[in-house]
């Protein structure tokens, strides 16, 4: 099968333009560029016919990597349906960004810069995504993150861009932290890493190892796919490129933390106290992130917001048993979130920059393409049926019903809100009369056919792709539920939701302005993020600055260490110029060393004689 | 009273070698200097005689013409070394013949360089 | 009559040694040296030395010293001067030059406990044939070798004494 394909050729793609990309043509750095990311799309289609259907899981075994005692790590390859969806996923939404991104970053410079590195994260994520062992998914993991770092970065010579992608990079750290504790737990206890070896041995384990390796493997999804407490990097990490945004932290790099939970679903099953919490952690994330995302006025900056959100979505999917709703989920929201983040692009791009609501208006007669395909995703998103956002979001709802009704009325709530915020930003940006300076025109065909094609997957996706009954023996079975009143009540929340954010934004467009000033103490909280960063800044970051600068640097690295080492150079110093006055040139002293000298020996030699 | 203890030309040896370095290490003229060395060198010649008498061998007289031998030729250099030395520097004090620089002054240890932190975003 | 001689000549070297160290201008110290040569000559003749020590009359007090004599004169070297000071010959100079006093008195009086008397004419081995008949047999080679020596310390006198050439 040659799974190693797979990753190889956005991996060639990436040494290729690296390398050579300085000096190359446009032309060329997009050949290879897009053509790797084609060329694995492809591959990934062959592999799929020659596996048939993908009954039992595929395994490609590569090499031994890590042979040192009783830890044996193999880099191994392994497909099951999961594996599918995921690959399908990354390399056809990707392989579309890749394209968009041919017309969007046509005039920046670093131009081969940014293929090289977004190739390299298609590298980094198949391999994440094919690992067969949790080492290797944690290669995929780290590498992703760099990715992240360097895109978030990429315009290196903003210092709110580089700050970014510091922070990016650290509290994904801090995630990765967790994730490491869980590996080792894992090893410790179960001898391996590899997939199908811990999850064949998980049902002996006692259960609060298995809630602790759970809640720690929690901690490294919260980082990657930006719940609370981690999630503060993802709006700053709209700093970089939009089509980053579209594919990093919308489409793939998040939901990877999605995808290693519904991996390690034969854990979470045994440990319903880790999975108590990853649901609820992924509801107040959906739900809290939906509230600040009301407010924003950034039109990137609401979307990111809605990322975090439909995050949370999947986790609470995943943590009532519903695995096969949250990856449903995932791709569904690949489809929508990736198009509303192009199509935010598309009108940045329009608009020469512009990236505030307040500053739009009116683009829907200027540019329709856009305008009709933002549409389309908004829909979806809102859970307006029958777009694919509304079957994945109904399902993982009815899943949380089962599981607990107050779990589904939250769930609902945020729909709703979701609904709002989004429509919020349409209409603002597409209705009613221009606020802005600048001439909208329309974006090129490169840009506008990965929009199209992406519009059709949201619209359509939800069922050409029947995602849950393709994955239906690898996840516990989840209880149909065929309550036709929870449906109908969230599409009702969905288009209340519309309605409202026409009533604010369309019909009565003071009206916010209004309420806003008197709830002001309320409005204030939710326009400055609850001051999450800056209660972060105060508790964790400047303290461990401080401490490190007045205790690490100035108490040990200054006072012990550069004072041991300078110490011992004073100290010779300070030998050096007693033992100086044997060479003081001064032919006397040098006949008295000598003198004394031959006593001492005379004196020696006596003792050694024996005295008589 | 007709003999002598061996002991007592030794003494007198160790006294004369004594005096010599005392002249070595307290004079400051170099020919001076170098005339105590042959003092001493006298003193170690008397020395072997001494010994040469005890042993009853002829063996320490040996070592005593070598000793002369060498002292001769020692003083021939020697001299011509003074006499260049005399030459260049003009001085017969050994003190003023200390080329190498004066008291030795500690460079001023320098302050530990704070560079500005990194301002913290 | 030996105990005599030796005090005499032993005391006649003492003071001239002591002279040799004492007196400032070099001069006087060449002549107290010349002197204490002479008196050393006739301890070695008491020792039984003959050969050696008319070698010391002849070579030494009548060869070397004329060398020195020569070259104070040469140099014009007058009193000394008393300029410059030495931190360690002052602290250490006199407790050392004592310690090597005492340790020299020490193993003078303790090494050789059993050695004989010495007396005027007890030894006679150290006339010109014994000395040559030892030197040419069984230390022939330091002989030669010490002729050698002498050939390079003539060639590097005359090298380093001689006038640089205009």
């Amino acid at each position: 099968m040659q799974l190693w394909l797979i990753p190889a050729f956005p991996l060639a793609g990436f040494l290729i333009n690296g390398l050579l990309g300085r000096r190359a043509s446009k032309g060329f750095i997009n050949a290879v560029a897009i053509g790797s990311v084609l060329l694995s799309f492809a591959w990934v289609l062959k592999t799929i016919m020659g596996l048939g259907d993908v009954s039992s899981r595929y395994v490609e075994h590569y090499f031994t990597w890590i042979q040192s005692g009783a830890l044996q790590v193999n880099f191994d390859f392994a497909v099951d349906r999961l594996t599918v969806v995921m690959l399908l996923v990354v390399t056809g939404v990707g392989a579309l960004i890749h394209i968009y991104s041919v017309g969007y970053m046509g005039h920046e410079g670093g131009y081969y810069r940014f293929f090289a590195y977004l190739n390299l994260f298609m590298f980094f994520m198949l391999t994440l995504v094919l690992a067969a062992n949790y080492l290797v998914l944690f290669v995929g993991w780290e590498g992703v993150g760099l990715c992240s770092y360097l895109l978030i970065g990429f315009y290196f010579l903003r210092q709110s861009a580089t700050n970014a992608g510091n922070k990016a990079f650290i509290v994904n750290r801090i995630g990765d932290f967790g994730f490491s504790l869980a590996i080792f737990l894992v090893f410790l206890n179960f001898g391996t890493l590899d997939f199908g070896g811990v999850f064949a041995n998980v049902p002996g384990k006692p259960e609060t190892l298995l809630n602790t390796i759970g809640l720690l493997l929690l901690v490294g999804a919260c980082g990657k796919s930006a719940q609370i407490p981690l999630y503060v990097w993802l709006p700053d990490a709209m700093e970089g490129p939009t089509p980053v945004s579209a594919l990093i932290h919308a489409a793939t790099m998040v939901t990877a933390g999605v995808y290693m939970v519904a991996r390690s679903n034969v854990i979470y099953i045994h440990a319903p106290v880790a999975q108590e919490a990853v649901a609820l952690i992924g509801l107040a994330t959906a739900f809290f992130s939906a509230t600040i995302g009301l407010l924003q006025n950034d039109i990137k900056k609401i979307f990111a917001y809605s990322t975090v959100s439909q995050l949370g979505y999947m986790f609470v999917g995943a943590g009532v048993g519903a695995f096969s709703a949250g990856i449903y989920h995932l791709v569904t929201h690949a489809f929508f979130k990736a198009l509303l983040f192009l199509g935010s692009g598309s009108v940045i791009h329009a608009l020469s920059g512009e990236q505030d609501v307040r500053r739009m208006g009116g683009l829907a007669k200027k540019i329709p393409w856009t305008f009709w395909t933002m549409l389309c995703a908004a829909v979806a998103i809102a859970g307006v049926p029958p777009f694919s956002g509304f079957y994945s979001k109904d399902m993982i709802l009815a899943a949380a019903y089962q599981r607990a009704p107050w779990i589904y009325w939250v769930g609902a709530i945020t729909a709703g809100l979701t609904a709002f915020y989004v429509f919020r930003a349409i209409f603002l940006a597409f209705f009613g009369a221009y606020r802005g300076h600048e001439h909208p025109h329309e974006s090129p065909p490169v840009m506008i056919l990965p929009l199209a094609a992406l519009a059709f997957l949201s619209l359509a996706g939800g069922f050409l792709f029947d995602v849950p009954q393709f994955l239906e023996r690898l996840f516990p079975p989840i209880e149909e539920s065929h309550d036709v009143t929870l449906v109908a009540v969230s599409v009702a929340i969905g288009l209340a939701g519309i309605g409202l954010a026409a009533l604010f934004y369309v019909v009565k467009p003071s009206l916010p302005d209004s309420l806003a000033a008197s709830f002001s103490g309320v409005y204030k909280l939710i326009y400055n993020k609850y001051f999450v960063d800056e209660i972060y800044d105060a508790a964790v970051v400047k303290p461990v600055v401080n401490g490190s600068r007045s205790l690490l640097w100035k108490g040990v690295d200054v006072g012990l260490i550069d004072a041991g080492v300078n110490g011992l150079g004073w100290s010779a110093r300070g030998i050096g110029g007693i033992l100086r006055l044997l060479q003081s040139g001064s032919i006397r002293s040098y006949a008295t060393w000598v003198v004394f000298g031959s006593v001492v020996l005379m004196v020696a030699m006596a003792m050694a004689g024996g005295v008589r | 009273m007709n003999a002598v203890p061996l002991s007592w030309y030794l003494t007198l040896s160790g006294v004369l070698f004594t005096l010599g370095a005392a002249g070595f290490l307290f004079r400051r003229n170099i020919i001076t200097v170098f005339m105590s060395i042959e003092l001493m060198l006298n003193a170690v010649n008397l020395s072997f005689i001494s010994f040469s008498y005890a042993f009853r061998r002829v063996d320490g007289q040996i070592f005593t013409f070598f000793v002369m031998v060498v002292a001769a030729a020692e003083a021939a250099v020697g001299l011509a070394i003074i006499l260049t030395v005399f030459k260049n520097r003009n001085t017969l004090n050994i003190d003023d013949l200390n080329s190498m620089k004066d008291e030795y002054q500690p460079a001023q240890p320098e302050e530990a360089s704070e560079t500005a932190p990194v301002s913290v975003p | 009559m030996d105990v005599i001689l030796f005090l005499v000549f032993a005391i006649i070297a003492v003071l001239c040694a002591i002279n040799v160290v004492v007196q400032t201008h070099p001069i006087a110290s060449a002549l107290s040296l010349i002197g204490v040569m002479g008196s050393l000559a006739v301890l070695y003749l008491l020792l039984g030395a003959e050969f050696i020590a008319a070698a010391q009359v002849i070579v030494y007090a009548g060869a070397v010293m004329v060398l020195f004599v020569f070259v104070i004169m040469l140099l014009n070297a007058g009193e000394e001067v008393h300029r410059g000071r030495s931190f360690v010959v002052q602290v250490l100079g006199a407790p050392l030059l004592i310690a090597l006093l005492g340790l020299l008195v020490y193993f003078a009086q303790r090494l050789f406990p059993g050695a004989p008397m010495v007396r005027f004419g007890a030894f006679r081995g150290g006339t010109a044939v014994a000395v040559g008949r030892a030197l040419f047999t069984q230390y022939l080679l330091p002989f030669e070798v010490t002729s050698v020596l002498i050939l390079i310390a003539i060639l590097g006198a005359i090298v380093l004494a001689r006038k640089e050439l205009d």
